[in-house]
């Protein structure tokens, strides 16, 4: 049996916003399956009562004054903009929610 | 399309409604949640931002510690436990206006929980407990071009301005909110106006909902009366008034009523109200439901606020405004229903300033509620918003105690300063303003007035002394009000021999 | 060609000091020595000989005008192009952001700046640096100066490439799972990744944040160590930076001495899937330790062959957020943006364009792993893996001061071998991960050539969280003891490139 079905890739694809082909859902789906299979095996191990670990090192609290620093410039800020309107990011027409 | 409603009183009748309430106050810090920007309302686009809140390759977030500690106050003004540890974590969803296309925001450990906050409404108690309150960042702001109404729908392009990404947001959540009956829409309402009180007390933000800067999502769901399962709830965006919570729920109970009643189901979904006709309409259906997939931020480490901490933050909390009413409700000897004009007509601040400043309560209490709040209608801007400060009215207030002026002449100096035409002292000397109680000049007004009306003087003399108020009209008439009407009183008996 | 692109850092910061030579002369050298050599290496993306020359020369003026400047002051070196450059593109080696200009510098960036180093440019890397091979940038492949068929380790095989082959004394790179280990490796030079938190992240374009390290690499000990010391140190715009003083590494690099000290063979790393030759040449490097004066002992650390799939969950699901802000909105590559389509759209035919297959899959693999229903079998798991990983290290280092391992399971293998086989390749990263999922440090230096293919093999020391000194002692003692054996540095050895010839 696989470990993860086409249906999910694809679903997957679209979570990540990845407009992928059918032959390329195909060959992911394969690789997938055998990464999935793969690195499953984290739940062998007798984990119960062991506190996960999300950062390298336990640091706690570490907090910046609020004070300003010096912002870029709007030339800088749009320097890399595909396409700027009015001094702002000009984008395509956003389906979705109305925010 | 229209939408069908059932009759509240109606609706009411046959269903008990449950609300939820999330609440999100941008917080009014110097800079943003987790890079040095402003926060300044109403820049120039895209002119507070660096590389960290566009979410630039390679940038890195750090928390602003007066965020943290502005959303413990309120953690702590709404009775909030403060856990011990906790993390941020990442919401991860595309939006073009979300730079990383995630929110730091906080999952499973929210930063401050279970608390509650007392509202009234007409005269009844109601507590409502908080699930949770927790820190986050904002989006930025899109402007919807090319479509008929600047709506995102028919839009051909928008332009994204993040000067508002990444400033900092605490969300407050209730838990349901049950049995308020009738009085549900009320009940959101007062609670959404208290929140707002109790955040401003605390000064760690403007709470403007006409700036953004405190916005309500409202979770409204119906269950028949006497059922025990409650039923599908629909999320209402985009409320951005008092006002429109309290609509919000209404229409939203009228109408999930209607649905319910023919044979309808619910649909779980996000609304939007509309302040124009009171209603809410569906948001985007979902093609696939959201997964966030939330995940501790590897950016930055846990909070594990220390116990001293908190307690310093405690004990630094001002005098929250439900103590704070019952304290100037004695001061000031208010009625119930006075304490809450002043309320509702933000004027608590004001008045209270205002005595501090050396005014008795009644005066200060009279110039705000009365000719200021006319003054304020008129103009449509809040109270505070008026260009007059506490310590003017006070001083206006201190001249008419010493009868320098006059409650007319007042008027006209408040009408001066409001004007732009400098301090009250200023307004007095440039019109001219002062009572005129100097007898010399007062004489020279008198004889002036019993010459021109020898019939009154007349009558006056043979005794009745009730007609001198038409002289004494006449003389503050002739001084165009600048007469200290006592005294021309006295004066013009004086002259005709009755005194 | 110039002697001078054969000189270690620490001498040609002494030259320069000394005024025998100077940096824009230095510069030189290693521009004529890129433009010989980098069409058969490949190693750089982007090389400007104007904005090289002009770093030189103003490092001259500094010191010419009176400035105490660092012992790396006019020393040239290659940048991984995943950190940000002000003056240069910055790509992290995806089409998503060819010809991107950050508008700022990366922290590393700017202390090499700080410390008169001259940036020679940006080096190739696989794509996002996910990868152990350099196949995956999307600008072509770089090659392994010991053998051009061959690859030069990855991520970072541009910049272990280009100190290879003399193309720059120095050079930087960053370690998820084994990016500059690896590589260092496989091109018989020093490659080291510090304390996770030694140097700062901010400007290092993300791949798996809780992970990612900068380091050096160098063609000894001593320059790794110079190198790692100048950008190295708390920064406060990254809030998982130590506050706290760098190790004593040149200390430790000069003091190359391993007596007195306790070394771990840890158990769990040899036998299958490891090639003969490295493992012969590892445990060579185990007895001479032992003959320098060391005390060697097994430790076995079980947990830590559950430390590549629980890797492979926790990168690729820290990947698949931290590549979310290529989106075609802000900066990069926008596909198909026709006047039509939604920017729903627009963003996924750029994602699907813009990214290379292996960052489609990690992609893809994390946002599984995150997923509702699936989180605490996968991402949540692999976090209690990490947890027992940790332990595993604080038990062995109450016993030893340093865990020695070979550096990758294999020499450098045929490019195009292992491309689309995700698993073969992930097995490169074996012995290093562990040191990323719980922060340690960790160094690999040379310790001779495979019999089978003449290849060069790694030594891995990995030391305590802070404890780089120690790998850098060790490391220091083992380069010592060899090159007396060998007469002179593994990468004499190397054959001559096309150009040398």
């Amino acid at each position: 049996m696989s470990a993860i079905t086409r249906d999910e890739v694809a679903h997957l694809a679209r979570l990540s916003r990845l407009a992928l082909g059918d032959d390329e859902l195909d060959h992911l789906a394969a690789q997938l399956d055998q990464i999935i299979s793969a690195v499953a095996r984290v739940q062998e191990v007798a984990a119960e009562d062991i506190p996960p670990t999300s950062h390298a090192l336990p640091l706690t609290n570490v907090y910046r004054s609020d004070e300003n620093r010096p912002s870029l410039t709007p030339e800088q800020a749009l320097s890399g903009a595909p396409a700027a309107e009015d001094q702002r990011f000009r984008v395509p027409r956003i389906l979705g929610e109305e925010a | 399309m229209s939408t069908t409603v059932m009759k509240y009183e109606e609706a009411l009748a046959r269903f008990e409604p449950v609300l939820g309430i999330e609440t999100h106050i941008e917080l009014g810090t110097r800079s943003k949640m987790f890079c040095g920007c402003p926060t300044a309302f109403g820049a120039e686009p895209n002119t507070q931002v660096c590389p960290v809140c566009l979410g630039l390759p390679g940038s890195l977030p750090v928390t602003n510690k007066a965020a943290i500690e502005g959303i413990i106050k309120i953690g702590l003004a709404l009775n909030c436990d403060i856990v011990e540890w906790c993390r941020f974590a990442r919401k991860n969803y595309f939006y073009p206006d979300m730079p990383k296309n995630y929110q730091i925001s906080q999952y499973d450990e929210p930063l401050c929980v279970d608390g509650h906050l007392d509202v009234e409404v007409d005269g009844t108690t109601f507590r409502i407990e908080i699930e949770r309150v927790h820190m986050e960042e904002d989006t930025g702001k899109s402007l919807h071009v090319g479509g008929a109404t600047g709506r995102i729908h028919g839009a051909d392009h928008s332009l994204v301005d993040y000067n508002r990404a990444g400033i900092p947001l605490v969300e407050i959540v209730t838990k349901p909110i049950t049995a308020t009956g009738e009085k549900a829409p009320l009940v959101a309402k007062a609670y959404a106006t208290e929140l707002r009180e109790l955040v401003r007390s605390l000064g760690v933000s403007e709470v403007r909902m006409e700036h953004g800067s405190m916005r309500c999502d409202v979770n409204v769901s119906l269950m028949p009366r006497g059922a025990s399962e409650w039923g599908t709830r629909t999320e209402t965006k985009n409320v951005n008034s008092l006002r429109s919570v309290e609509r919000a729920v209404r229409s939203e109970i009228e109408r999930q009523a209607a649905v319910l009643d023919a044979g309808g189901k619910i649909v779980q979904e996000t609304r939007h109200f509309h302040e124009d006709s009171g209603t809410t309409t569906s948001g985007r259906s979902k093609e696939e439901a959201q997964d966030y997939r939330y995940f501790p931020e590897p950016d930055l480490v846990p909070m594990a606020p220390s116990r001293e901490w908190v307690e310093e933050l405690r004990a630094s909390l001002p005098e929250l405004p439900a103590a704070r009413r019952r304290r100037v409700q004695g001061e000031w000897g208010l009625s119930d229903l006075e304490l809450r004009d002043v309320v509702n007509a933000g004027a608590l601040d004001l008045i209270e300033e205002t005595v501090r400043a050396g005014t008795d309560p009644g005066a200060a209490r009279k110039w705000w509620m009365n000719e200021l709040s006319r003054r304020a209608t008129e103009q449509n801007v809040e109270l505070a918003d008026l260009a007059i400060t506490p310590q003017q009215v006070a001083r206006i207030q201190a001249m008419v105690d010493a009868k320098e002026l006059n409650d007319k002449l007042a008027r006209k100096v408040f009408e001066g300063v409001l004007a732009g035409e400098g301090t009250p002292d200023e307004v007095v000397a440039a019109r001219g303003l002062k009572v005129v109680s100097d007898d010399g000049a007062l004489a020279a007004i008198i004889d002036q007035v019993i010459a021109d009306n020898a019939d009154v003087a007349d009558k006056v003399r043979g005794g009745k002394v009730a007609a001198a108020g038409a002289l004494v009209g006449a003389v503050m008439k002739a001084s165009r009000g600048q007469a200290d009407a006592g005294r021309a009183r006295e004066l013009i008996l004086e002259k005709l021999g009755v005194s | 060609m110039s002697d001078l692109i054969h000189r270690s850092a620490a001498e040609l910061g002494a030259l320069i000091a000394s005024g025998e030579t100077s940096a824009v002369e230095v510069a030189r050298a290693h521009l004529e020595r890129i433009a010989a050599v980098d069409g058969e290496i490949h190693a750089f993306l982007h090389v400007d000989d104007e904005t090289v020359l002009a770093q030189a020369r103003a490092v001259d003026e500094r010191r010419a005008a009176g400035e105490e400047l660092g012992p790396l002051a006019g020393v040239p070196i290659a940048h991984k192009d995943v950190f940000t450059t002000a003056d240069m593109p910055t790509t992290a080696g995806s089409r998503i952001l060819e010809g991107w200009r950050p508008p700022y510098d990366a922290t590393v960036t700017a202390r090499l700046r700080r410390a008169g180093l001259v940036i020679l440019g940006k080096t190739n890397m696989d794509e996002f640096a996910m990868g152990s091979s350099t196949e995956n940038s999307a600008y072509g492949p770089t090659r392994n100066p010991w053998d051009r068929t061959r690859i030069p380790g990855g991520s970072s095989g541009g910049s272990s490439a280009a100190v290879a082959a003399y193309q720059a004394p120095l050079s930087t790179g960053t370690d998820t799972g084994g990016s500059i280990r690896q590589p260092a490796a496989v091109t018989g030079i020093v490659g080291m990744k510090p304390t996770y938190g030694g140097a700062s992240r901010y400007g290092m374009i993300a791949f798996a944040s809780s992970l990612d390290t900068p380091g050096p690499f160098a063609r000894n000990v001593l320059d790794a160590a110079l190198l790692q010391e100048a950008f190295s140190g708390h920064d406060p715009m990254d809030s998982t930076s130590i506050d706290q003083p760098v190790p004593p590494v040149v200390e430790a690099a000069r003091r190359a001495d391993v007596a007195g000290m306790t070394v771990g063979v840890v158990k769990e790393f040899g036998g299958e899937g490891y090639q003969p030759g490295v493992l012969a040449r590892f445990n060579e490097a185990v007895e001479l330790l032992e003959s320098l004066g060391a005390k060697v002992v097994e430790v076995s650390c079980p947990n830590f062959s559950y430390a590549l799939p629980a890797y492979y969950l926790i990168a690729p699901s820290e990947c698949s957020s931290n590549l979310a802000r290529f989106d075609a909105m802000r900066y990069g590559l926008r596909v198909g943006d026709d006047g039509t389509r939604s920017a729903e759209e627009v963003m996924a035919l750029t994602r699907a364009e813009g990214f290379g297959d292996e960052v489609k899959r990690r992609i893809m693999l994390g946002t599984y792993a995150l997923s509702s229903g699936y989180y605490d079998a996968y991402y949540g798991k692999a976090q209690q893996v990490r947890t027992l990983i940790a332990r595993d290290f604080e038990a062995a280092f109450e016993r030893v001061d340093v865990l020695v391992s070979p550096t990758t399971p294999t020499t450098a293998f045929p490019i195009g071998e292992r491309a689309d086989d995700p698993m073969a390749m992930y097995l490169a990263d074996l012995c290093t991960i562990p040191s990323n999922l719980t922060g340690n440090a960790a160094i690999s230096v040379p310790c001779g050539l495979a019999d089978e293919d003449g290849l060069p093999v790694g030594l891995q020391i990995m030391a305590p969280v802070l404890g780089d000194d120690r790998a850098y002692r060790v490391g220091a003692a083992v380069e010592k003891a060899l090159e007396d054996r060998w007469g002179g540095p593994l990468l004499a050895k190397a054959p001559k490139l096309e150009a040398d010839r």
